[in-house]
């Protein structure tokens, strides 16, 4: 090891394939794949199938989807392949709170076998326990990481999973013949947005705890909040700014004494595995992402999936079905009498729960703890050096350690330079990486949140240390370089004026082309030739 | 892993030297100052009872493939199960794309550096924009249950309204969702059928429909299989109410079915699992949320909406959110119900297959399908003592088999069929009283003649005198 290896940033640039929209890669008669013909037997007893058709049923013009030949839309969608840059390629730690972790290639490989891809939700139980077992397994390993005792792994996400949560709040409620009295979640600013989002589409009035002095959430502003009217806290610990609330077992007992329900959001859970659980700290619910701290892949904003975790007197309110095993054979448990019905459907995200399961199988207990204290190390030494970089700020929890991530500010930089995170955003594109800015609201100003996780070498840490701090630098030195950036990425500033007006905006190739009028068209004919 | 120390593969900072040393940096011994935050009550000292982990790759693999091989897949046996989830071809370009590196760990970048996702994100709107013939499409949501969902509260917010309507051919599991996502600030009301036709009963929907409805719900096929061909008429009574016409459709059937934008649909659903997307016991849905191109209608998604627009470069494309003010992550509960990770890499690999098909294929898939399952159908109800379809309205991919002709259960007969290495229908017992002893049965382009002659082979070991000597005996 070379105690002075040095941190050379690289002279990169990104593919630019200036690759049209597929529309215009359009070449009348140009087939991308062949169906099989229809046996003889088959058309000589039914004709054409379409006559059967209620005449009004049938359509008339076909899609207008382009016709191309197969080696053309593969290539298409390899040049947008090109232009998108997944944590496999670059040093993905800029998306603070989303665990941009490895996932490993064996679990893909898994994840394809025809006994993972090739099975039907409703074929007999007893023909898919290879599934069940893995789902069961699954769901008795989040018990020990969590301590609670029982998880559905049917909802979608996160999201999904606080929906859940929030439907179980309700029917528990609604049980004890409180539900119109108990209409109110406490959450936390510095919890995920949909803490609150999803809640409220339960028709629960959200009150907001905001932080106090530490960042942490203020214990005084939940005391005045909770009241007969509250039906549960929603909360994350560490929330974004990966301070952990030492005094979270009290926030609990104020929700427990006040007759509400406790659910916390764990979809990051990357920096405590087997450190600290939600039993020890009194939570009636969690939930884990296994497509976060599980390892499972994002897929550019999904398949996700939200395990989601309770005590033992709420597992009748879970969704239906359960797995269980009753010693000798998995099978789904809809015994259930106060389930809140489906989450889904049929069971869950089936590929993210294998690659959650083959993850945690390839570490085991120790090596889960340890990917815990790594991804601590790497954010805590990220703090030390980030702390150091000219035009940062670091809020709250001074001189204290961190979690798994930490919410920085470039509000000194900003006022210094004018160049704002958004501008530094752009410019890292130019360095091959990636930096996010934070959820809404910025509570911090000019704020970005890096979360390191376990899985990036010291040497990569250093060289995307290394682009922060030669943007900070150049912010002070010529910062139209970062204010016009990005340079080297797949295109430039983007125009995001007509992206608000109802005149302008464009979901669709159709749309744009009715909007944007002749001109456009007149490109598109010309990509065609 | 107690018996020797070792780096994992996964964890390259386990070096003791670099951790060393970044430990020195930080200014701290050992990890667990870092946990100082953490109270001595709330530490875990135990070690979590986990299975003893196989850290060898080669290890692990062996594993995995012993409990998977306890699967029985739809490739040995032959399969006629659909109900929300039905086995298409996948084209291997499909596959080649979603498993790219770069769009698998992708996630939320920004519309730079991630410019090709944002790009394969907006051509599949774009691609199922010309399939629904509607402006507008979402990123996907999670699944069909879910756009359902939500394209009830959106027509709920849209009219100012809070109850809705839905057809009582709607899957149970489906309604499950929705009425769970309505409760408590929405109302559901069901809408009877017609019990030979399997169609809306339209006097019973005028007896309900008054100025609180705000939509009716209906799917095309139904649920059951069955084509809903009064929709114009659903439509127009909507309407004539001032409420919403919200259809879910199988996108696999439009290449030769309208769109449900032909016959009044304000907002159309349903799931892409069909385009290009394998089984994955069920785990691999995509929702998706069509409409106009009305700013009323536009602000109302949850959904990310990834519009295309220009660059400081003339000529060049950019991409980004539209209207992103209106989603929880702009403004948390002021938000339009909630956003977050959902089904994005179905999306994308529902457009390479939109792609690859064009519109020739569309529609060729889809009469492939009509074909198959009519003949399906038809050779089934030459046996006698079964009745296929069940319904006399003509159906696409799933339709409803009566076995009350039989002295078998459903449970019986799909036994049997087990045992010859072929799933049977979805039995639909439990689901519609109405429908007891009768199942559903998918056909698609996957199934050839001869896999549909092996099931009225085998159905035909079912019929009285061979059902006599079959195990199970009498219908219970």
């Amino acid at each position: 090891m070379n105690a002075t290896k040095k941190i050379k940033l690289r002279n990169f640039h990104q593919a630019t394939w200036d690759e049209p929209i597929i529309f215009e890669l359009h070449t009348p008669g140009e087939r991308g794949i062949l169906l099989p013909e229809v046996e003889k037997e088959i058309a000589g007893a039914v004709g054409d199938g379409i006559s059967a058709l209620p005449e009004k049923m049938i359509r008339k013009k076909p899609p207008a989807l382009p016709e191309m030949s197969q080696m053309r839309i593969l290539k298409h969608f390899l040049h947008l392949s090109q232009q998108c840059l997944g944590a496999d390629l670059n040093v993905d730690i800029g998306q603070g709170t989303c665990t941009m972790k490895y996932n490993p290639k064996i679990n893909e490989v898994l994840a394809s076998l025809p006994q993972a891809t090739e099975i039907h939700p409703l074929q007999p139980e007893s023909t898919v326990q290879g599934a069940l077992e893995i789902i069961y397994k699954l769901d008795t390993f989040l018990r020990e990481i969590s301590g609670l005792d029982c998880f559905s792994l049917q909802p979608s996400s996160g999201s999904a999973a606080i929906f859940a949560m929030a439907s179980i709040v309700a029917a528990y409620h609604e049980n004890r013949g409180e539900d119109k009295k108990r209409n109110e979640v406490i959450t936390t600013i510095f919890s995920h947005p949909s803490d609150a989002a999803a809640a409220a589409v339960k028709g629960f009035k959200i009150i907001t705890v905001y932080q106090d002095e530490d960042g942490l959430p203020d214990i005084g502003a939940l005391k005045k909040a909770v009241s007969e009217r509250t039906a549960a806290l929603f909360i994350t610990n560490p929330e974004d700014t990966g301070i952990f609330n030492p005094r979270i077992a009290e926030f609990t007992r104020i929700i427990h004494d006040a007759g509400g329900l406790c659910c916390y959001d764990q979809a990051n859970a990357n920096g405590i595995l087997g450190i600290t659980r939600a039993r020890e700290a009194d939570f009636d619910m969690c939930f884990f992402n296994l497509h976060k701290t599980f390892s499972s892949p994002h897929g550019c904003g999904g398949p996700a999936s939200g395990a989601l975790g309770v005590t033992k007197k709420l597992i009748n309110y879970l969704p239906v079905p359960l797995v269980d095993f009753d010693g000798k054979k998995y099978f789904l448990n809809y015994n259930l009498p106060q389930t809140i019905g489906k989450a889904r459907g049929f069971y869950g995200v089936f590929p993210a729960i294998l690659k959650a399961y083959a993850w945690i199988m390839s570490l085991g207990a120790e090596g889960l703890k340890e990917v815990a204290r790594i991804a601590v190390l790497n954010n805590n030494y990220l703090l030390k050096k980030i702390r150091e970089i000219k035009g940062v700020h670091v809020p709250f929890a001074k001189g204290r350690h961190r979690i798994e991530q930490v919410r920085y500010s470039w509000e000194p930089l900003t006022r210094a330079t004018g160049v704002t995170t958004e501008d530094i955003t752009c410019r890292m594109a130019d360095f091959a990486f990636h930096l996010w800015s934070s959820h809404h609201p910025f509570i911090v100003p000019e704020p970005f949140t890096i979360e390191p996780t376990e899985s990036y070498s010291k040497d990569e840490l250093d060289e995307y240390l290394a682009a922060l701090k030669k943007i900070a630098e150049e912010a002070y030195g010529e910062p139209q370089k970062v204010k016009n950036a990005p340079w080297n990425s797949v295109v430039h500033k983007i125009d995001h004026s007509s992206l608000d007006d109802p005149q302008k905006w464009a979901i669709t190739w159709r749309a744009y082309l009715k909007k944007q009028g002749t001109e456009n068209r007149r490109r598109a004919k010309n990509f065609g030739r | 892993m107690k018996k020797k120390t070792f780096v994992h593969p996964y964890i390259p900072n386990s070096v003791p030297e670099v951790k060393t040393r970044m430990l020195e940096e930080i200014g701290i011994q050992d990890i667990d100052e870092l946990y100082a935050d953490i109270p001595a009550n709330l530490r875990y000292n135990k070690e979590l009872n986990l299975p003893e982990p196989f850290i060898a790759e080669n290890d692990l693999k062996r594993h995995v493939e012993k409990i998977l091989a306890k699967n029985k897949t739809c490739i040995e046996n032959i399969s006629f199960l659909g109900g929300g989830c039905a086995r298409h071809y996948v084209p291997a370009i499909c596959d080649e794309i979603n498993h790219r590196s770069e769009f698998l760990t992708a996630y939320a970048g920004e519309p730079y550096e991630d410019h090709g996702r944002f790009q394969a994100l907006f051509e599949y709107q774009s691609l199922m924009a010309e399939l629904l013939d509607t402006d507008v499409v979402n990123v996907p949501t999670y699944d069909w249950c879910q756009a359902a969902s939500t394209s009830v509260r959106m027509a709920c917010r849209i009219t100012g309204r809070n109850e809705i309507l839905i057809a009582d051919t709607i899957s149970p599991d489906r309604l499950s969702a929705v009425s769970n996502y309505c409760r408590p600030l929405v109302s559901v009301k069901m809408v009877k059928h017609d019990p030979k036709s399997g169609l809306m009963d339209l006097s019973d929907l005028k007896n309900k429909l008054s100025s609180k409805i705000a939509g009716i719900y209906f799917e095309n096929p139904s649920y059951l299989g069955f084509i809903e061909h009064q929709g114009q008429a659903i439509s127009d009574l909507a309407h004539k109410n001032g409420a919403l016409s919200i259809v879910a459709a199988d996108p696999v059937s439009l290449g030769v079915i309208s769109p449900p934008s032909h016959y009044g649909a304000d907002i159309t659903c349903g799931d892409i699992q069909g385009l290009g997307v394998h089984l994955y016991y069920g785990g691999a849905l995509g929702g998706f949320i069509a409409t106009r191109d009305e700013e009323k209608f536009v602000m109302e998604y949850p959904s990310r909406l990834f519009g295309i627009t220009r660059t400081a470069v003339e000529g060049e494309y950019g991409f980004g959110d539209v209207a992103y003010n209106r989603t929880s992550f702009g403004v948390r509960e002021k938000g339009k119900e909630f956003v977050g990770t959902a089904a994005a890499l179905w999306g994308i690999t529902a457009g390479v297959y939109l792609a690859l098909m064009g519109p020739q294929g569309m529609k060729e898939l889809g009469q492939l399908i009509l074909q198959k399952s009519q003949y399906a159908a038809k050779r089934l109800s030459t046996l006698p003592g079964i009745k296929a379809p069940r319904f006399t309205t003509p159906f696409f991919k799933e339709f409803v088999v009566d076995f009350n002709g039989l002295p078998l259960s459903i449970k019986n007969i799909n036994s049997i069929l087990k045992r010859k290495s072929i799933f049977g229908g979805k039995d639909l017992s439990k689901e519609f009283p109405e429908l007891e002893n009768c199942a559903l049965y998918c056909v698609t382009e996957m199934h050839t003649k001869e896999d549909i002659d092996q099931l009225v082979d085998a159905l035909r070991t079912c019929l009285p005198t061979a059902a006599m000597t079959a195990k199970g005996g009498k219908r219970p």
